[in-house]
């Protein structure tokens, strides 16, 4: 592996989510071993107990929440040289943005009901919010969860001063290139035609419909798309529906 | 002159999720001490009101990236149950698999990533690839396997895809179960030299017990994992459908994850609580595992958590090993789910690997989800991380410790419980429009 002149210093951060993006840096295995030799881990709480705020490149997982939340966002970015956002809720906000179907005093008066929380900053919450609603991203590993592989490519990428390269063209791409075939034949629904490639079209080489979890494609073809629903007899209504799992986003819902 | 002990240990290191230990004494006495949680709330009950019943599954994974198979697997549980959906003996074997893969996954990473580097006295995993490479390579070796076996069964090592309402979306071959089979044969040999070097060190687990009650699923036929009957050290068996009587979750200010108490003021869930109530099923190498640690129910000490989870480990082979062999001798069928949506309301248990989980959903008759609530197995345990706390931080300043080692002696307590701490603060009780 080629290595870079000085190593970089990487940290690890995450805000609301699973982990499970975080969870596949160590799910790299042996491949995290050729990881440390190229870049400095400095900061990795879910894994280790040593902690720097002197960093280079910063990972962040999850999605803003609250003002706490955005205030230490921020001083990451103000730390990071790069900043990187991991992951769906990162990235479009993705399953935490469902939510923002309701309002934020009805969610919490439904689940908090009369539990003293007034100026509580732990319960401070607003709608959720994707990284980039917060601060200037640089670069984005989309996906829910991310795929290890990528990471690992993005990772290098950036150690060697490089810019990573992240697909634009949409899941069907390489869907057909596993000759799968197509979910829509089988009666089910797929956001393939609009949903950014990246993930190996995994979801239907398992038999289920892309779910959109890496958000959409820069221009993405709407009229094929419509086609596509047409001649399954699908409506706009449908697509949209199964796109607010991860994308409800892009219905402008997120306030600022 | 007075002498003062402050800890504020603000996100502990090696867990999931976000949680500070603070600890104020003086003189001897400790002032004040609290297991408090930060993490920011995500509502995920409110984000499953609302949606079509085949979203539900891969909603509820994304409750947790370590238990995202336990959360896929129970919510298939609720929905079928809600519907009056029956599933076949092949896709009950498969999802159990699939539930062993999530175990070792996650016991492997616990144990092996997270609380070794505490036996070692090392801040991480990563040093220990200098200075103890063949042990690492084992564990890598074991995740690696168990990663594998996740997306052998489920299309992905993290939130699975292949499960669905009425059976799967894809199955394995045969070809790939007896490839399976063949390495999970290796991996026992693997997990007793894993278990012997743990042994080696166990002697840095602090002997600390307070008596609690454990619950956990029990059943006449098998270890609980995958099915069961809730019971308890103290009462014994529960009715499933009561578990808001047995969980009784409620707020304190100083977390944003519920507390939950039953016959006490607070009770545990997990690897040791299924070990104290079931101890007797585990197959027979998760019993020598257990006797080489001296490890015998009822057992009060939490920090012995870790070691009940490699016994699991033990089991979790073992049991898939008979689990597949009994699949390749009746063979693999492609099976088509076939059910009708029915309105109705379903309560799903399960073992997740911190403990019992539980999700119970209304579903509507056009199969929209109107009434969900979850039952996280963190949220039983955090009053018990604060309980024995309140015990074992005056034990840690009246024996005139440091604070240093009081500092690790704590965040190993909230370590052993293995927290997933982002879980549990879903908060509950949705109940819209």
């Amino acid at each position: 592996m080629m290595r870079p002149s000085v190593k970089p210093r990487v940290a690890f951060f995450d805000f609301a989510s699973c982990e499970g993006c975080q969870l596949q840096v160590i799910n790299l295995e042996e491949s995290v071993i050729d990881l440390i030799d190229i870049v400095d881990v400095v900061s990795f709480r879910e894994a280790m107990k040593e902690h720097s705020d002197d960093y280079d490149i910063a990972f962040v997982e999850g999605s803003i929440m609250r003002p706490m939340d955005a205030e230490r966002l921020k001083k990451i970015r103000e730390r990071a040289k790069i900043l990187v956002a991991l992951g769906a809720c990162a990235c479009i906000g993705g399953i935490n943005a469902l939510r923002n179907r309701y309002s934020v005093e009805h969610v919490k008066k439904v689940v908090y009901g009369d539990a003293d929380i007034e100026g509580n900053p732990f319960f401070d919450v607003f709608h959720t919010k994707a990284v980039g609603d917060v601060v200037d991203v640089d670069y984005y590993v989309y996906g829910c969860p991310i795929s290890r592989d990528e990471l690992a490519k993005v990772i290098t990428s950036l150690a060697l001063g490089k810019k990573p390269e992240i697909p634009n063209y949409p899941v069907c791409v390489e869907c057909k290139k596993k000759e799968n075939v197509c979910i829509f034949e089988k009666g089910g629904f797929c956001l393939g035609p609009v949903t950014r490639a990246g993930c190996g079209a995994i979801c239907p080489t398992n038999g289920s419909g892309c779910e959109g979890c890496r958000g959409l494609v820069d221009n993405p073809n709407t009229d094929s798309e419509l086609d596509v629903l047409k001649k399954y007899g699908l409506t706009v209504e449908d697509a949209l529906g199964r796109f607010d799992l991860f994308c409800y986003k892009y219905k402008g819902e997120v306030s600022k | 002159m007075s002498k003062k002990i402050e800890i504020k240990i603000e996100h502990v290191t090696r867990v999931e999720g976000h949680g500070n230990i603070v600890l104020d004494a003086e003189d001897g006495a400790v002032k004040q001490v609290q297991w408090q949680v930060s993490e920011a709330p995500r509502f995920f009950e409110a984000m499953m009101v609302g949606r079509d019943y085949t979203e539900l599954t891969h909603i509820a994974s994304r409750i947790c990236g370590i238990c995202s198979i336990s959360h896929g697997l129970v919510s298939l549980k609720a929905t079928e149950n809600a519907m009056g959906v029956k599933i076949s003996d092949q896709t009950l074997w498969l999802r159990k698999l699939a539930h062993h893969a999530e175990h070792l996954q996650s016991h492997v990473l616990h144990v092996g990533y997270l609380v070794a580097p505490d036996l070692f006295g090392v801040g991480s995993v990563f040093p220990l690839v200098g200075t103890h490479k063949d042990i690492v390579v084992k564990i890598v070796k074991l995740h690696r396997l168990a990663n594998e076996m996740s997306d052998l069964f489920c299309g992905r090592t993290t939130h699975p895809i292949t499960l669905t309402v009425g059976g799967f979306t894809k199955i394995p071959t045969e070809k790939e179960l007896v490839a399976l089979r063949h390495r999970l044969d290796d991996a026992i040999e693997t997990t007793k030299e894993v278990a012997g070097v743990v042994l080696e060190n166990a002697g840095k687990l602090p002997d600390f017990t307070r008596e609690t009650e454990y619950i956990a699923l029990s059943s006449g036929d098998e270890y609980a994992m995958y099915d069961g009957v809730i019971s308890s050290t103290d009462a014994g068996r529960l009715n499933n459908d009561d578990y808001l009587d047995i969980t009784n979750e409620f707020v304190v200010p100083y977390s944003t994850a519920k507390h939950a108490r039953h016959k006490r003021d607070s009770y545990m869930v997990g690897a040791l609580a299924r070990f104290n109530l079931n101890s007797e099923k585990l197959s027979p190498l998760a019993k020598d595992v257990a006797d080489m640690f001296g490890l015998k129910p009822l057992n009060y000490n939490p920090y012995m958590n870790s070691v009940a989870q490699l016994v699991e480990v033990a089991h979790c082979l073992e049991d898939s090993i008979s689990k597949v062999d009994a699949l390749l001798d009746t063979g693999l069928k492609d099976e088509v789910p076939d059910f009708k949506v029915n309105p109705g309301r379903g309560v799903g248990v399960i073992e997740a690997p911190r403990g019992l989980l539980i999700h119970d959903y209304t579903i509507d008759e056009n199969g929209k989800c109107i009434n969900a609530n979850c039952v996280i197995p963190t949220n039983q345990n955090h009053r018990n991380i604060q309980k024995d706390m309140e015990v074992l931080a005056p034990q840690l300043v009246g024996q005139d410790k440091d604070k240093k080692e009081i500092e690790l002696t704590l965040e190993m307590l909230v370590r052993a419980y293995d927290p997933c701490i982002s879980c549990s603060t879903h908060y509950l009780k949705v109940d819209f429009e």
